[in-house]
Parts: structure tokens; C-alpha cells; sequence
């Protein structure tokens, strides 16, 4: 036994003269420390490192018998939930981590804005957030082509078409986007370049830039404080840290379980999602000639696309929507300098705050809701009111909750300034 | 200490309470077609495999006349107790090879000049356009001299395609009623059965369960098998839970709150 292990030691020894083993576990895993009181919301982000693994390992396995080409492309997806061994596993795994992913990723970031995980000296581990947050759109957009359904299709042919609305050059990118005049093999092919290989490398990228950030400044935690203020004298080490592993490895798990239990409930008793995750309309396949009546993102999207849908034409075009869509996302980037207020913490924060942050995360539904709706959905205003009268409801509703949405981030600067918070506390609660 | 498991629990009731109120907010996304009428619930079972196997025997006779089935083989159908000689014997009849899809002569092409639309493939029909509304649709024809076909739809009207079963169903017939409603009078139209055909109403609508019932079967092949998988997975997954959960427990003993 002992000569096993002196052996052991001996290769680790080995490794070691030649490539940082034993200090890299230490940096990142035995000797990191997190603060102890971790809750229910630090769970989503080494989640969304599983659903990532889980995506590129049944994406590989997916590549292997899908075809991206337009006559063949919707055929090869059936074939692979038919004719491969296991292939409609491996399909739904894909599928529902793709919606799973924005589930924990939201969460996630649901977390850094509760507990200002965003602050000083956490604002290029944020900025690389949001960077992963937009790959991941571009990586989710691309990925919803391949199937080559109606909505993937049209899908396709919206958003791109978007681009086609900035002023001069509009017509000419989206052309060049696309390949094509319209989304065709051309698209197709490209897309599956991208998804498959461009944007998972950048994704991995920032993922990786992004934990080294973070282990670099240390997690942030629910009382918003840092642990590194206070040190043991002898040992050097914070005194309300624990190391990352063991502790934090095995509290994980229990996430991960739990969350295993919801991603294969949805996956074996209704990976459709009653429409959400895969749209019945896409299991039409695509038809250049036939436009769907209701064309709507897959959920993810849809607030966004209710902040488009939104934005009234300006002078002829519905540049202004696009840019006020683009702009919901880009905002989250500056976030680290709109928040003023002295603590970092939702705990200590003051009621002004707490309700923008309400607000905030409601109007964000709400949209979200609006952008699977057809707009007629909550009917018109009465035709006697002056000005909106005869307006949908529902358009009115996404212009005010647009406005709040912004509002958010916009007065933050003022309203995280005056408003009343409680002192923070000297130690961990 | 209480502070923070107090407020640990108010988000999450807190986050808990909102997916439910949206959740019960949103409804299931729309489906392709709709008519304004309510749709009538189909008797899906995927579990009852004789009506799958009548519903298997009516696909092959009266929809792949104009419809194929391009993404499913023919013995994928010993799912349902079929042998290979019995596909052979009562569904086979353009291939000897029981191996091979579900495709059919008319070549889309063609099928596009003569009828001004190719037919759609029906492989993953049911889960585009949903069991109820296939269900709806083909108990909604009735006899219409106006159109080409001699055939309209209550549930698709003017639709392209003339009644596929109407050997079996009869001559169905429109029927108009004007009926009192919070003071209105509203035309209320239903169908109603003509010059009967080769089944009376019940056997009728059962043909139509068993044929919606294989076409949900032949969206999703793999349907029971998933369920039963699933429900080990989560047994699994459950077991799991526990183990993961004592480990946690076992190694936090040492940390001071």
C-alpha cells in the first residue's frame, strides 16, 4: 500500500517539475476560499458549467449524423431521434439544456444583482459575464436553425432581418450575415460553423476568463462584505472562509442532483415544455414560401423581443427598436458604475432599491410573457381615449415596461445614492 | 443567524411564488391553426397498443394514398406487437422491405402541379398541429357542393383536402341553427350524419381515436419507452439525493456558524 502511494507521489512529484499540478489545485480548489454562507442562489453558477459540458459533449455526439444542408438538415434530425441508438436522448439533453442553460444563467445573474456581486472589485468578472450572457444568445439563435423548422426559419429571417434596419450599411450586412438574399443552405451552413465551432470556443474563453477573475478578486456572498478584510493573523486565511474544496464541492453536488432531477423530469415526461422549449410549429419543416401567422422567439428571447416589438417606427424605420433591444442587453455592461449605493447587498440595502430591483425583475417577465403573445392578446383600448384609444393594450403595457426596465438602470445612479441603507455587519451573518 | 434563514427562505418563496403566478399566467404556447371553435379531446393511449395497430392499418390505407411517412420505417411498427411477416402481410404493399420508410409513389413535385400543394409528410404531424385539432378536423367534414372536392371542413374551412374517410363516415352534413344567446341570435353550425358509410357513428369515431392515437405514436416512437426510463432515472436521482445530501452533512460537521 505504502509503496503505491510513494509511487503516486512520486509521478505527482514528476508532474510537478514540469507543470504547476499541485499549486493550480491549491489556488483553485483546496486553498480557495469562499465565504461560508453561501445560499440557494450560489448554486447557478457551477450549474451552468455542467449544462455547458453537457451541451458540448451532446453536441459532439449530435454532429455526428446531423447534416447541415437545407434538403436534408430536417430529415437528419428525425433520423437521429429514430435511427441512432439513443439519439433522441442525446437530441432532448441538447434541446433542454439549451433552455436550462438561460434558466440557470438568468438565475445567476438574478443572484449578482441581488447581492451586488457586480461592485467594485467584481466589475470585470461581470463585464466577462455579460460577454458569456451574449455569446450565449448568439450560440442559442445560431443553434436554433439547425433543425430547419418553420420557426427556426423565420425565426432566423426576423432577427437577421433586424440588422437590415441600421441606417446606410443595414441591407448590404444583412446580406452578408446571411450569405444569401434570404436564409437559405448558405445560412445554414454558416450557422453550423458558428454554433459547432466558433462560438463554443469563445464561450469556453470567457468562461475561463471569467473564473480567473474571479478567483483572482474571491466570491462575493449574501452580506455583501469581504471576507479578505479579516484575517487570521497566524495562518494568514480568511476567518469566514472555507476552502472551495472539499466544502463547496460537496454542497454542489447537491445542486447538481436537484438539478438533474428537473432537467430529466422535463426531458423524459415533456421535452416540448408545452411549446416553449421546442414550438410545435417547428416540427414543420421549413418553408421559404410560407409564412407562419405568429412568428415568436423561443422564451429566452422574448423579452427582448417585446422591447422590439415595442419601439414604434421612427421616420420609417424600426431602426430605433433594434437599437433599443440591443441596448437592454449592452446596459447590463455598465452596471458596476450606474450602482452608487454604499452597500452591496440587497440585506442592507434600503427600500428604494429593493422595489427598482422588483420592478425591475417584473417588468422583465411581463416582457418576457408579451413576447411569446400575439399583441392583441389583452385586446384594445377604448376608442374614446384620446391618443391611445384603439391602441392594444399589450403594446402599451411593453412600451411602459420598457421604460421601466431602463429606468432601472438609468436613474440607479440617483436612486442608489439617496436611498436609506442599513449598516453592514463586521462579520459573516 | 435566524436573520438569514429567514430571508433565504423569502426569496426563494419569494422566486417560487412568481414562476407559479407565471406559470399559471401564461398559457401553453399557440398551435398552428385555429378556427375559433373549441377542439375536441382526442383519446390518446399510447399504452393501448390494439388501437395503435387499427390505428397503423387505417394510416396505411387511407393516408398514404397522398401522404407519406418519410422518417419512419415500417418495422419500427413491432413497437406494437406486430412480427415482421404480420407489417408484411396487412401494411406493406409498394415495398417487400420491411425495413424500409414510409414513403410513398406521388413525388412531390408532381403532387404540387396536380393538387396546387404537395401534401405534407405526417411523420411529426401530431406534434405540430396537436392530436385535438387532427382529431377535430377529421370529424368536422361535411358535404359541400360548392366546393371542387364536394368537401368542406368546419374545423379548417375550405380546406384543400377532401374527406380521406368519408367511405367510412358517411356523408356528413352541415347543419345551421339560429339559437338565443344573452339576447342575440347566433348561427351555431355543427355537422351532422347524412348518407351513412361503411361504420356507424361510435365505430367512426373510434377509427378517428385509433388513427390520431398512431399518428401521436408516430410523432414520438420512443414515448413509452422514455416514460418508463424517466421513472427510473428519478428513483435513481431521488436515492441519490440522499447519499449526496448525508455527504454534505457529513463533511460540514467541522464548520462553525
Amino acid at each position: 500500500m505504502s509503496r503505491i502511494v510513494a509511487a503516486g507521489q512520486g509521478l505527482i512529484d514528476w508532474v510537478d517539475e514540469r507543470f504547476p499540478l499541485v499549486s493550480t489545485w491549491k489556488y483553485h480548489m483546496s486553498e480557495y476560499y469562499a465565504p461560508k454562507n453561501f445560499n440557494f442562489w450560489y448554486y447557478f453558477g457551477s450549474l451552468a458549467m455542467i449544462v455547458l459540458v453537457l451541451q458540448i459533449v451532446t453536441g459532439i455526439f449530435l454532429t455526428m449524423n446531423y447534416k447541415p444542408d437545407a434538403l436534408t438538415a430536417f430529415g437528419s434530425v428525425e433520423y437521429i431521434m429514430r435511427d441512432v441508438s439513443g439519439g433522441w436522448f442525446i437530441r432532448y439533453m441538447h434541446s433542454t439544456g439549451a433552455s436550462m442553460f438561460f434558466v440557470v444563467v438568468y438565475l445567476h445573474m438574478m443572484r449578482a444583482l441581488l447581492y451586488g456581486s457586480y461592485r467594485k472589485p467584481r466589475e470585470l468578472l461581470w463585464i466577462f459575464g455579460c460577454m458569456i450572457y451574449l455569446a450565449l444568445m448568439a450560440e442559442a439563435f445560431m443553434g436554433y436553425l439547425l433543425p430547419w423548422g418553420q420557426m427556426s426559419y423565420w425565426g432566423a429571417q426576423v432577427i437577421v432581418n433586424l440588422f437590415a434596419t441600421v441606417p446606410i450599411v443595414g441591407p448590404e450586412l444583412s446580406v452578408w450575415i446571411r450569405g444569401d438574399f434570404l436564409v437559405s443552405d448558405a445560412t445554414l451552413n454558416r450557422f453550423f460553423a458558428l454554433h459547432v465551432i466558433a462560438l463554443p470556443l469563445v464561450l469556453v474563453g470567457l468562461v475561463f476568463l471569467h473564473l480567473v477573475a474571479l478567483h483572482e478578486v474571491g466570491s462575493n456572498n449574501p452580506d455583501g462584505i469581504e471576507i479578505k478584510k479579516n484575517k487570521d493573523p497566524v495562518t494568514g486565511k480568511p476567518v469566514d472562509g472555507i476552502p472551495f474544496f472539499p466544502y463547496y464541492i460537496v454542497k454542489d453536488l447537491i445542486g447538481i442532483v436537484v438539478f438533474f432531477i428537473v432537467f430529466f423530469a422535463i426531458l423524459f415526461f415533456g421535452p416540448e415544455m408545452g411549446g416553449y422549449f421546442l414550438e410545435y410549429n417547428n416540427f414543420l419543416p421549413a418553408d421559404p414560401l410560407q409564412t407562419p401567422a405568429h412568428i415568436a422567439p423561443v422564451w429566452y428571447f422574448t423579452p427582448f423581443y417585446a422591447m422590439l416589438r415595442a419601439v414604434p417606427a421612427l421616420f420609417g424605420s424600426q431602426f430605433a427598436g433594434v437599437a433599443v433591444m440591443g441596448a437592454g442587453v449592452i446596459i447590463l455592461f455598465f452596471l458596476p458604475w450606474l450602482d452608487k449605493s454604499p452597500v452591496k447587498s440587497i440585506r442592507y440595502k434600503g427600500p428604494i432599491f429593493r422595489t427598482a430591483l422588483a420592478i425591475f425583475v417584473f417588468s422583465f417577465l411581463v416582457l418576457g410573457y408579451l413576447g411569446v403573445a400575439t399583441t392583441d392578446v389583452w385586446g384594445k383600448m377604448p376608442e374614446v381615449l384620446p391618443i391611445i384609444g384603439g391602441v392594444e393594450v399589450a403594446t402599451i403595457v411593453s412600451r411602459i415596461l420598457t421604460l421601466a426596465y431602463f429606468a432601472f438602470f438609468l436613474a440607479m445612479p440617483w436612486y442608489s445614492r439617496i436611498d436609506k441603507c442599513k449598516p453592514e455587519p463586521e462579520r459573516l451573518t | 443567524m435566524m436573520k438569514m434563514a429567514k430571508f433565504k427562505n423569502r426569496a426563494v418563496a419569494a422566486l417560487i411564488t412568481l414562476a407559479a403566478a407565471f406559470t399559471a399566467a401564461v398559457p401553453t404556447a399557440a398551435t398552428a391553426a385555429s378556427s375559433g371553435a373549441p377542439l375536441l379531446h382526442a383519446p390518446v393511449n399510447l399504452k393501448d397498443a390494439v388501437s395503435l395497430q387499427r390505428g397503423a392499418h387505417l394510416f396505411v390505407n387511407y393516408c398514404m394514398g397522398c401522404h407519406s411517412a418519410n422518417y419512419m420505417r415500417f418495422n419500427r411498427l413491432t413497437d406494437l406487437g406486430l412480427t415482421e411477416e404480420q407489417i408484411k402481410e396487412y401494411l406493406l404493399f409498394a415495398t417487400d422491405k420491411v425495413g424500409s420508410p414510409m414513403t410513398i409513389a406521388m413525388r412531390p413535385a408532381d403532387a404540387k402541379e396536380w393538387m396546387g400543394k404537395a401534401p405534407p409528410d405526417m411523420t411529426v404531424i401530431a406534434r405540430s398541429k396537436r392530436p385535438d385539432y387532427i382529431y377535430t378536423l377529421l370529424k368536422s367534414y361535411y358535404v359541400d357542393e360548392t366546393r371542387a372536392l364536394g368537401w368542406n371542413n368546419l374545423a379548417y374551412p375550405n380546406i384543400g383536402m377532401p374527406h380521406p374517410l368519408w367511405q367510412l363516415q358517411g356523408a356528413a352534413q352541415l347543419k345551421v341553427e339560429d339559437k338565443e344567446s344573452h339576447g342575440h341570435t347566433v348561427q351555431v353550425k355543427s355537422v351532422v350524419a347524412g348518407e351513412p358509410g361503411l361504420m356507424n357513428a361510435v365505430e367512426y369515431d373510434r377509427a378517428v381515436g385509433d388513427l390520431v392515437n398512431y399518428l401521436v405514436y408516430m410523432g414520438e416512437p420512443w414515448k413509452v419507452q422514455s416514460s418508463r426510463v424517466g421513472i427510473i432515472v428519478m428513483f435513481f436521482l431521488s436515492i441519490l439525493l440522499v447519499f449526496v445530501y448525508l455527504l454534505k452533512l457529513e463533511f460540514w460537521r467541522d464548520i462553525k456558524h
